[in-house]
């Protein structure tokens, strides 16, 4: 999978909260309602500036907090390609992977804002277009390659009726 | 795939959570390893079931896998401040009715309070729950954490998770807690010491004289806090005290899960908690945690005691011992969720609520509201709220304007009197 866009950095800690508010996230299954307000606490006209495919980019431990969903689903509600961290919390990890939003490790300390990235996946690294640099990715486990793959853990139920790691076969 | 089995040798000793994973999944496991595990208890709240059943019918799920073995809990916005919620809470009504899952409704309490109340979970038991405090079951020896709506739904349908076998953190805290010094001063100073990701991906064991001394309601609120350190699970060993509060809820038995002497720690943290300090955390982070006394003296316009961390009847008696024959400060707004409707019962056979409700606290329904932001006290703009919950972040109260304070049932019962951010040791002498 390759991915275009520009970057928005954002810091440290960025807690579910921050990425969509309780008071919205408890009255609606309507995710593009809901990406309306993503990220809002920290940036009230964020979903204005995104195009299409642009990047989320943060330091450490992205998406703590709770384990709503509806964070990574009002993140790729908004048009967001990816999102670029130096580490993520568990829960959002995995629950970014099931939604089929790609979530990157990798050393953000060399991304700014409004840089021009290029992210290939397969191959594990980015382009820096703004800078010139490249960067590389740190892997995801296999089983959540394989969940990836199959289009999210929802697909890969329908696939195969319920979990299906043949990594130790 | 490439194991720290292979790499340690198969029979190194194992920690609490090593051995529940083996236990569930059939086979020697240690860290870093992959496993798909049994699940004996699965839970969902009406912040995430509504998404999680959206989820059951796309992986086109018929039946779930043991209905007795799930319940769904109506706690978030309870009861329903908007038609939107509304129509959320029917959906879950309703699947829960068409699949024979308990659905526990309006008022029963908070998911936190009640799983452990239901008598299904107890030492050894595996349970996931789309919730991130589900760590709090950690406090009767279970594994127990927090999924998303997705994998709960997978769950719901094969009873079975997949999960990476975690490293654990052992946090080892010698002395006795000394009067006016609770649980919640506790874990907040331990956060604050390894931080918001101090054990990302990782699991907390918590052992030493000082958690043997807490009582089962001390040990849920330091179990419930682990996943602000972005632990998965915050696991404790089983006692007397486990077997006690257990045998009030079920005559189910269960089988205590000790680590093995030689089990493989990623990190062992030491504390001498004989001379800690009430503590808090300051707005906007969980780990920006100080002792109470550097913080003495803020004005605060709310303060709210409730809540998956200190919504038990301890707590609430200990705010009802500094607040009785007393008035709240009359610029604050002191606002009580037990933490389930058995607990407001108890609290009222024992004086406790007519105490604070004397003192001037509004009582809402058990559940989350006031912690969330749904609804049950929004604070308003420059507002400073001191709270017993477990996230102080921007927002988190429904207005991002506001500031929130974390402190344990005693610094808020006192602020609660004094309208400004109090040592509870002023008006505490002695635990109780």
């Amino acid at each position: 999978m390759e991915l275009q866009g520009k970057a928005h950095k954002f810091g440290n800690d960025v807690n579910t909260d921050y990425i969509i508010s309780g008071k919205y996230k408890f009255k609606t299954l309507d995710m593009q309602e809901l990406a309306k307000h993503v990220m809002e606490d920290l940036d009230p006209n964020f979903y204005q500036k995104i195009n299409r495919g642009d990047f989320i980019v943060a330091g450490t431990n992205f998406g703590c907090g709770s384990s709503r969903e509806q964070a990574p689903l009002a993140i790729k509600h908004a048009n967001i390609g990816a999102v670029l961290a130096k580490s993520f919390a568990r829960i959002f990890y995995r629950n970014a992977i099931n939604t089929g939003l790609p979530v990157v490790e990798c050393n953000t300390d060399l991304i700014d804002s409004g840089d021009e990235l290029h992210v290939d996946l397969a191959e594990g690294v980015i382009k820096n277009k703004t800078k010139g640099t490249e960067i590389p990715i740190k892997p995801l486990p296999q089983v959540m390659i394989k969940i990836l793959n199959d289009g999210g853990l929802a697909s890969h139920f329908k696939k195969y009726g319920g979990f299906n790691f043949d990594q130790e076969g | 795939m490439k194991t720290t089995t292979e790499e340690r040798g198969i029979n190194l000793g194992q920690t609490i959570i090593e051995k529940i994973l083996s236990a569930h999944s059939n086979k020697h496991v240690q860290a870093n390893e992959i496993v798909v595990a049994d699940v004996d208890f699965i839970m969902g709240q009406d912040g995430t079931s509504p998404l999680a059943i959206r989820a059951f019918q796309e992986m086109g799920g018929s039946d779930v896998f043991d209905p007795n073995r799930v319940a769904l809990v109506i706690d978030h916005s309870a009861p329903s401040p908007n038609e939107g919620v509304s129509a959320l809470h029917k959906l879950m009504r309703e699947f829960a009715r068409a699949k024979g899952v308990r659905l526990y409704d309006i008022g029963e309490g908070v998911c936190h309070q009640l799983v452990p109340e239901s008598g299904m979970v107890g030492p050894g038991s595996l349970v996931i729950g789309a919730d991130s405090h589900t760590c709090t079951y950690g406090a009767l020896n279970a594994f127990s954490t927090g999924v998303g709506s997705t994998d709960l739904a997978g769950g719901l349908i094969s009873g079975k998770m997949w999960f990476k076998v975690p490293e654990t953190i052992k946090f080892v805290c010698h002395g006795r807690l000394p009067a006016g010094v609770y649980a919640k001063d506790l874990i907040l100073y331990l956060i604050g010491d390894v931080t918001a990701d101090g054990a990302t991906y990782m699991a907390a064991e918590y052992t030493g004289e000082a958690i043997a001394a807490l009582s089962m309601e001390g040990r849920f609120t330091v179990a419930n806090m682990a996943v602000e350190m972005g632990a998965k699970a915050g696991l404790m060993e089983a006692d007397e005290k486990t077997f006690a509060w257990l045998a009030r809820y079920t005559d189910r038995k269960f089988s205590p899960v000790v680590p093995d002497a030689d089990a493989h720690y990623a990190l062992v943290k030491e504390y001498d908690v004989s001379k800690l300090e009430p503590q808090v955390a300051k707005p906007h982070r969980v780990d920006n945690v100080c002792p109470v006394t550097d913080v003495v003296g803020t004005p605060v316009q709310q303060a709210v005691i409730g809540t998956c961390t200190n919504g038990r009847l301890e707590d609430l008696a200990v705010a009802a011992k500094i607040l009785a024959g007393r008035k709240v400060h009359p610029d604050v707004r002191l606002i009580v969720a037990p933490a389930s409707r058995r607990i407001y019962l108890e609290a009222i056979d024992l004086g406790v609520l007519q105490e604070l409700i004397k003192a001037g606290a509004a009582v809402v329904t058990p559940g989350c509201g006031p912690c969330v932001g749904t609804h049950n006290g929004i604070p308003s703009d420059g507002e400073n709220v001191i709270s017993t919950a477990n996230r102080n972040f921007k927002g988190r109260m429904g207005n991002s304007n506001a500031n929130i304070y974390l402190a344990s049932p005693a610094t808020v019962a006192a602020s609660a009197l004094t309208g400004k951010i109090t040592d509870p040791r002023e008006y505490i002498k002695e635990n109780i």
